[in-house]
């Protein structure tokens, strides 16, 4: 396995909303400042991969025209995912492993503010026999809630106590969209928004985007993190609402197996939309580590 | 296709064949702050195309960001009335003129510019070919209220077949269109040189 580094990283301010910008006006600064971090330009780039989805915007096609801020002209090597920043960057470490290329520019990036996101983020779903129930992306993850409170397998209390960590976590970030530090207790007194879910449980609708530069081959001394071979492989719970238990995801399961930390204590977390899908009673998440802004911003910028 | 055996409680049910489930999305368009100038000066009657430095060229729509320089496009450049045109500029008096001739020579600038600046010669409503014949029954006032008033809108917009102008110089570029190589010969092909060639006579 080569030796995979992070140098760089940039993200725009996470916002509710950012009207005044379109997507490319809106990565471009990120882009630049990821590059002058490390003095590069984007003639020093191998491969640019990015992670994004057209529906979010509501525009085709829109990651070609994001793509004009990185310079792409005369052509550069490049691709894009329809999906989130972390799989723009396992392609790129793919990439990177196979010794193609050294260097990879990553970028993630999302207006989710255009649309009604809840219900824009149905089309995602079996288009048969799931999306004609405009089964919204909250309202799917409060019967996964609801599942998993009637297995035991969590309280309220708990989701209450993972919320409270991470919003308390991201007042580290200043491009948080939101930070606030209240008890777990305090958010419990909240009234449901989609119940079992409160307003807390929930990631907010953000418009924000995120840029990894990584490198094979580079001195520890210059990397920001490294990227841990252990922790790359990526996988996917089944999206049929009916084939698998919500109370346990599989793929978290066996990447944390792989990680060596299924059994032993977690001191990470899970970057996920929702505390459900990250709360402490469950082993079967995957292990981050806690100081790791670069892998929870590519997961922020597509607020799911 | 396999075969499916079903259930026996499902024999008798009429299979389903095929399900219609419409879908409608309403979304915000967030045109940002390059495309929003350019819009802004097409309600003042201008192409106004915007560049990164004053080296680099000139994007008309500008969409935000110069593709070979992966920068923003701060400098506004109005395509129209830079680099003395008077071709152009003949042209667009024509058009306000009732300009009824084959070839408006502003259409032909327009054309030449990007594809998208078309909706400048088409916000005229009644339905035929070109901008020259269609806008004439309205005063001039009145259009220029029209389309100070209206975004323009392209849905009446058809090609009149005339050929691109070979004079036309687009700022930034060294050849007479924006997305075609140089002529052969350097000369531009008419319509009739096309049909000649393309029917296997000689030029």
């Amino acid at each position: 396995m080569r030796d995979i580094a992070v140098i760089s990283f940039a993200q725009t301010p996470m916002r509710r909303a950012v009207p005044e910008l379109n997507e490319v006006e809106m990565l471009m600064p990120a882009i630049h400042g990821a590059m002058e971090q490390v003095d590069m330009t984007i003639d020093d780039i191998g491969f640019t991969c990015s992670g994004s989805t057209d529906y979010l915007a509501g525009v085709g096609f829109s990651f070609v025209s994001t793509l004009d801020g990185v310079g792409p002209w005369p052509p550069i090597q490049e691709s894009h995912v329809e999906m989130d920043g972390a799989w723009a960057l396992y392609e790129a470490w793919v990439k990177l492993q196979l010794g193609e290329i050294d260097t990879a520019l990553i970028y993630s990036y999302a207006k989710s503010s255009p649309g009604d996101l809840p219900m824009v983020l149905t089309r995602q779903l079996d288009p048969i026999t799931v999306a004609p129930l405009w089964a919204d992306s909250v309202s799917l993850a409060a019967l996964q809630a609801r599942a998993l409170l009637d297995a035991g397998k969590a309280t309220e209390a708990d989701l209450a106590e993972v919320a409270a960590r991470s919003r308390r976590s991201a007042l580290d970030n200043p491009n948080a969209q939101l930070a606030w530090d209240r008890p777990a207790d305090d958010l419990l007194a909240d009234g449901y928004h989609i119940a079992p879910l409160r307003k807390s449980d929930c990631a907010p609708i953000t418009d924000g985007a995120a840029i990894i530069l990584a490198a094979g081959g580079v001195a520890r001394s210059r990397s920001i993190d490294r990227l841990d071979p252990r922790h790359r492989p990526h996988r996917a719970d089944p999206p049929p609402r009916r084939i698998r238990d919500l109370t346990v995801s599989e793929s978290t399961r066996t990447a944390a197996a792989n990680a060596g930390v299924a059994d032993g204590p977690v001191d990470g977390r899970a970057a996920a939309p929702f505390t459900t899908r990250a709360h402490p009673a469950r082993r079967d998440r995957p292990r981050r580590r806690r100081h790791d802004p670069a892998r929870r911003a590519m997961r922020s910028g597509a607020s799911r | 296709m396999a075969e499916i055996s079903l259930p026996a409680s499902l024999q008798d049910v009429e299979p389903v064949r095929s399900v219609r489930t419409p879908a409608q999305l309403d979304y915000t368009f967030t045109a940002g702050d390059a495309t929003t100038r350019f819009l802004n000066g097409i309600t003042q009657k201008k192409i106004i195309g915007q560049q990164a430095t004053p080296q680099s060229k000139v994007y008309v729509p500008p969409r935000g960001a110069d593709p070979e320089l992966g920068a923003a496009t701060p400098i506004e450049v109005e395509v129209a009335q830079v680099h003395r045109h008077p071709l152009v500029l003949r042209g667009q008096r024509r058009l306000l003129r009732r300009s009824s001739g084959p070839g408006s020579a502003a259409s032909a600038l327009i054309s030449s510019v990007a594809p998208t600046c078309r909706s400048c010669t088409s916000s005229r409503r009644s339905p035929p070919t070109r901008c020259g014949s269609a806008c004439g029954s309205k005063t001039v006032a009145e259009r220029r209220r029209r389309h100070r008033s209206h975004p323009p809108s392209i849905k009446w917009f058809r090609p009149g077949g005339e050929p691109d102008d070979p004079n036309v110089h687009i700022p930034g570029r060294t050849t007479a269109r924006a997305w075609a190589p140089p002529w052969v010969g350097g000369v531009a092909p008419t319509e009739a040189l096309i049909r000649l060639r393309s029917e296997g006579g000689q030029a």
